[in-house]
């Protein structure tokens, strides 16, 4: 069980106590990982939350990369450790190289915040314990650079090991193959582009993020 | 001595008067030096002094018992209970968004986000109401999508969500577009802080931004000066400043941080008048002086000269007022958020503002620090009514091409396009987000992220054709447009804050649209029993010498008191009665200033149907009350276009359409008759309702049935709503979508 989840802080962050209250209602641990410490405070898995790390100045995640915490989170990783990268948070994981491809602008070249409709396509990782494939969830989008893109090859290794986690039903931003979130090849590593802790209370229009940050709880 | 200059070009040049020189020379009893011209000259400017609205500005009211801060802080601040505090700000960035527009907004953002964390609140929503020249016209659709790209790259990068705004486009505003912006934060009461300096010997710290030559003499060169079409507009841009949101985010996130920590006993932001502005404010304010060493300001560039560095309005700077033993302290928490820190003045007790060249250095610029502030001149422009106003009101505003169908769906518009680019979601307290009446915010704790089972409102509304029509009545009825919207997400009213655009106070025609709609909004408030707290005053709205029409735009805020479900969204169910509330329209009710009149039939003018303000108020408490009860399957307001707009974009929203009885003539279809909601009650409820509505004296008409697939006026308008829903979904994005050119 990963109760306690360590949740990552650049300077730039923004999500990151959305990401920390969503947690904590679902009587999870949370901690604050400063970017500057290398010291994970042995927490049991890692949210990297959305923002703009460092101004995502340069580029997306591009500065994130050289912080002194992500060095501890890519061996944690590597270890089997449970990561999730959340919107600026994902485009960090692939900057460090835990996950494949890229994040480009939104093929509408605009900034893109809505409600959006994604679809489980694999379960095998630390997002989908709960999940069946063919489940449809409500998560908002919040970015610009969303787009995914990778190598032909690399999406076809990606689909034979059933590392695509969610594809868009409605495809919002250009994103190969309808991609919102990937995983690592032993499913402990996901990325994704939709905020899940902005869909855990009715009153704010969906609660279809707490499967997924339970699953991260259970992981 | 004599009072006049050697040189009259040099104050002349600054934006200062000949009076106004002499005004300085009978304070200082002596010439001022070019820098202590520099610095009247920004302080003693319109956006500064407010010195051609003070006069008409004090017949608002202002004060209520949950009024904590009112206007002349940085931010109003109000009570809302739990030992929680709200701080609001709008402000105006015109003038430099008409100049570059991304810059423009951007910096505008940035601007009205300091003021609110200068109050101790952490930010937590923006609202961007916005106005822009004709959608045809390429350089309006070059200014609106630059400035909406501002709001977005700025906003969503300082991560502070934009949860509400308005995008309006007229002929009126071709050349200078009206970027106004609002902030909200929140912030534990025992944390509120003000900006003064005391305590002699403590220290003047200046966080932040280096300073550098960007922005020198904005608030006197660009905001108190119109424009015209010559090439001299295009030698302000260096005037224009550059926003960095990161950096603001850092300097947020460490002010917060030192506030926290009990360090800081006064902190002022840098905006409009640079340092000269932040030390003898915080001074005066304080009763204090200080001496501030202009060698220790650190600058972006080499050999800035003392006036630049005291005038610059280089953005994403804060000067904090601290004692001496926790420099240390302030030290580690700005290097720890990367953001410089640097000693460049000490709190005195002279009373004196004195600008040296190292501490111990020469003395530049010596001034008693309060005159920069207090002794600004205070005008009591001419004012005057318009020559032809008797004829005007007379104008018929329905003549025109009628064509009921046709002018619908002219007349809808989807904002998406604009809010789908700001994350208006971050914090996670959107209960009601953009493209709504209201906007609803989850009010929780900001000490522990609890929440407080309550609810808080936003709305910010304008109209310059009822206020071209007629200043007095329009404003109040912008005033009831903006407590109604709250309304329809259940909330009833706390405080309001302005932003008065109007066009060159040297012309007696604006100061009396000014004095008309300070006294329509004065009375509106009185009303609503909702206080100005804050404001700003934008004037030289002008562009070849023409005024913009009066554009007061006002931001409301409401609380909701039991926030468990979301409020009734506005689209219609299906089978379900369709109720008009309201003030009824007078039997040969007006189109005047209605959006019909103005961009179908072609009259600006005629006179505006009558506005009952009491019954506004009566029913807006009621719709509030029936949404907290949850009696309600929708709810709209009626505003621009009309019933038939209103009746369109509940019918869009959900997909359902509506049997209207009668209303199927152009005048019933799209007059702005003010105080009218749209409400939708379940037959269950219904006898129980009207009988509610008619104990609060609220007239309630049955006009029709929702439900169908077609919006339906009598017997012959008959519009399937999915041809509403292309017109009013294609609108914004065929014409800023696919790009535009820069002429």
């Amino acid at each position: 069980m990963s109760q306690r989840i360590g949740v990552v802080r650049f300077p730039g962050t923004n999500c990151e106590f959305d990401t920390i209250d969503a947690i904590r209602a679902l009587d999870g641990e949370a901690e604050v990982l400063w970017h500057g410490q290398s010291d994970l405070k042995n927490v049991d898995a890692i949210v990297i939350p959305g923002g703009f790390a460092h101004g995502d100045y340069l580029r997306c995640g591009a500065i994130a990369k050289f912080s002194p915490v992500m060095d501890s989170i890519t061996s944690f990783a590597e270890d089997g450790g449970p990561v999730l990268g959340i919107c600026n948070g994902f485009q960090v994981l692939t900057e460090v190289g835990l996950l494949p491809g890229a994040l480009q602008k939104n093929a509408g070249m605009k900034f893109l915040c809505s409600m959006q409709q994604i679809e489980f396509a694999s379960t095998s990782n630390v997002l989908g314990q709960q999940a069946s494939v063919g489940d449809r969830l409500m998560i908002p989008i919040n970015h610009f650079e969303g787009n995914y893109v990778c190598a032909p090859e690399v999406l076809t290794e990606m689909e034979a090991e059933n590392r695509i986690v969610f594809r868009y039903t409605d495809n919002p931003n250009g994103s190969l193959a309808d991609i919102a979130g990937i995983c690592n090849q032993a499913g402990n590593v996901v990325g994704m582009m939709p905020h899940p802790e902005r869909a855990t209370s009715r009153l704010l229009g969906s609660t279809d993020g707490i499967g997924l940050l339970r699953s991260l709880l259970a992981a | 001595m004599s009072p006049a200059p050697e040189d009259a070009s040099v104050h002349r040049a600054l934006g200062l008067s000949d009076d106004e020189y002499q005004r300085i020379y009978e304070l200082l009893e002596r010439h001022p030096n070019h820098l202590e011209l520099a610095m009247y000259s920004v302080m003693w400017s319109e956006h500064c002094s407010y010195k051609s609205s003070k006069i008409h500005l004090k017949r608002l009211p202002t004060q209520a018992p949950w009024v904590l801060v009112g206007p002349g802080e940085n931010a109003g601040v109000i009570d809302v209970g739990d030992d929680i505090a709200v701080a609001i700000r709008i402000e105006s960035h015109n003038h430099p968004s008409a100049i570059e527009p991304y810059q423009g907004a951007a910096t505008g953002v940035g601007g009205i986000l300091r003021d609110i964390f200068t109050m101790g609140a952490r930010p937590i929503a923006v609202m961007d109401p916005l106005r822009f020249g004709p959608i045809d016209d390429p350089r309006s659709r070059w200014i609106a999508e630059g400035v909406i790209s501002g709001v977005s790259g700025y906003g969503n990068s300082v991560g502070v969500p934009t949860v509400g705004g308005e995008i309006v486009f007229d002929e009126t505003y071709k050349g200078n577009p009206l970027v106004n912006v609002l902030a909200m934060g929140v912030l534990p009461t025992e944390r509120l802080v003000l900006g003064q300096a005391s305590g002699v010997g403590n220290l003047a710290v200046l966080l932040g931004a280096s300073t550098g030559r960007d922005g020198i003499g904005g608030v006197s060169v660009l905001a108190s000066a119109g424009f015209d079409e010559s090439s001299e507009d295009i030698d302000k841009r260096p005037s224009v400043q550059v926003g960095d949101p990161f950096e603001e985010k850092r300097l947020l996130e460490a002010c917060l941080e030192l506030l926290d920590q009990g360090l800081v006993s006064g902190i002022q932001d840098l905006g409009g008048a640079g340092i000269t502005c932040a030390t003898s404010e915080t001074a005066s304010r304080g009763g204090a002086g200080m001496d501030v060493d202009v060698t220790a300001i650190h600058a972006r560039e080499n050999n800035m000269e003392p006036f630049e560095l005291m005038t610059s309005e280089s953005q994403e700077r804060m000067l904090a007022i601290i004692k001496p033993e926790d420099l240390a302290h302030v030290e580690e928490i700005s290097a720890r958020w990367e953001i410089q820190a640097s000693v460049i003045g000490r709190v005195t007790g002279t009373g004196q503002l004195r600008i040296l060249d190292g501490f111990d250095g020469d003395v530049l610029a010596s001034l008693p620090a309060s005159t920069l502030h207090d002794d600004a001149p205070e005008y009591k422009r001419p004012i005057a009514p318009p020559a032809d106003l008797g004829e005007r009101r007379a104008q018929d505003a329905s003549q025109g091409p009628v064509d009921c169908i046709n002018n619908l769906l002219s007349l809808l518009r989807d904002p998406a396009w604009v809010y789908s680019q700001y994350d208006h979601q971050l914090f996670l307290n959107t209960v009601v987000g953009p493209g709504n009446d209201g906007t609803l915010l989850r009010l929780r704790n900001p000490r522990n992220g609890q929440e407080t089972g309550r609810g808080i409102a936003l709305s910010t509304d304008g109209n310059h054709r009822w206020c071209h029509v007629d200043p007095r009545q329009g404003t109040a009825m912008v005033v009831a447009e903006a407590v109604m919207n709250i309304a329809c997400v259940g909330a009833q009213p706390l405080a309001v804050v302005n932003c008065l655009n109007f066009g060159n106070p040297e012309h007696p025609e604006v100061m009396w649209q000014l004095a008309e709609a300070v006294d329509g909004m004065a009375e509106a408030c009185v009303a609503f029993n909702a206080p100005v707290i804050g404001g700003n005053v934008s004037l030289y709205n002008e562009t070849n010498a023409v005024d913009i029409a009066p554009t007061p735009v006002v931001g409301v805020i409401g609380m909701h008191p039991s926030l468990t479900t979301p409020p009734p969204s506005i689209g219609f169910p299906p089978n379900a009665s369709l109720l008009l509330l309201g003030q009824v329209p007078d039997t040969d009710v007006s189109l005047a200033g209605s959006q019909w009149a103005w961009e179908i039939g072609g009259c600006k003018d005629g006179t505006l149907p009558t506005f009952d303000l009491q019954q506004a108020v009566r029913t807006s408490q009621f719709v509030a009350e029936s949404v907290q009860k949850q009696q309600l399957l929708a709810i709209h307001d009626i505003a621009e276009g009309g019933l038939a707009v209103a009746a369109a974009e509940m019918a869009i929203d959900s997909g359902f359409g509506a049997q209207i009885v009668d209303h199927c003539d152009h005048v019933s279809m799209f007059n702005e008759s003010g105080g009218r909601f749209l409400a939708v009650v379940g037959d269950e409820l219904l006898d129980d309702f009207l009988k509610d509505a008619k104990r609060h004296d609220v007239p309630a008409i049955q006009i029709g049935r929702t439900g169908g697939t077609s919006l339906n006026f009598g017997t012959e308008i008959i519009i399937p709503v999915s041809e509403l829903e292309t017109a009013y979904r294609t609108e914004l994005p065929e014409a800023l979508g696919l790009g535009t050119v820069n002429t």
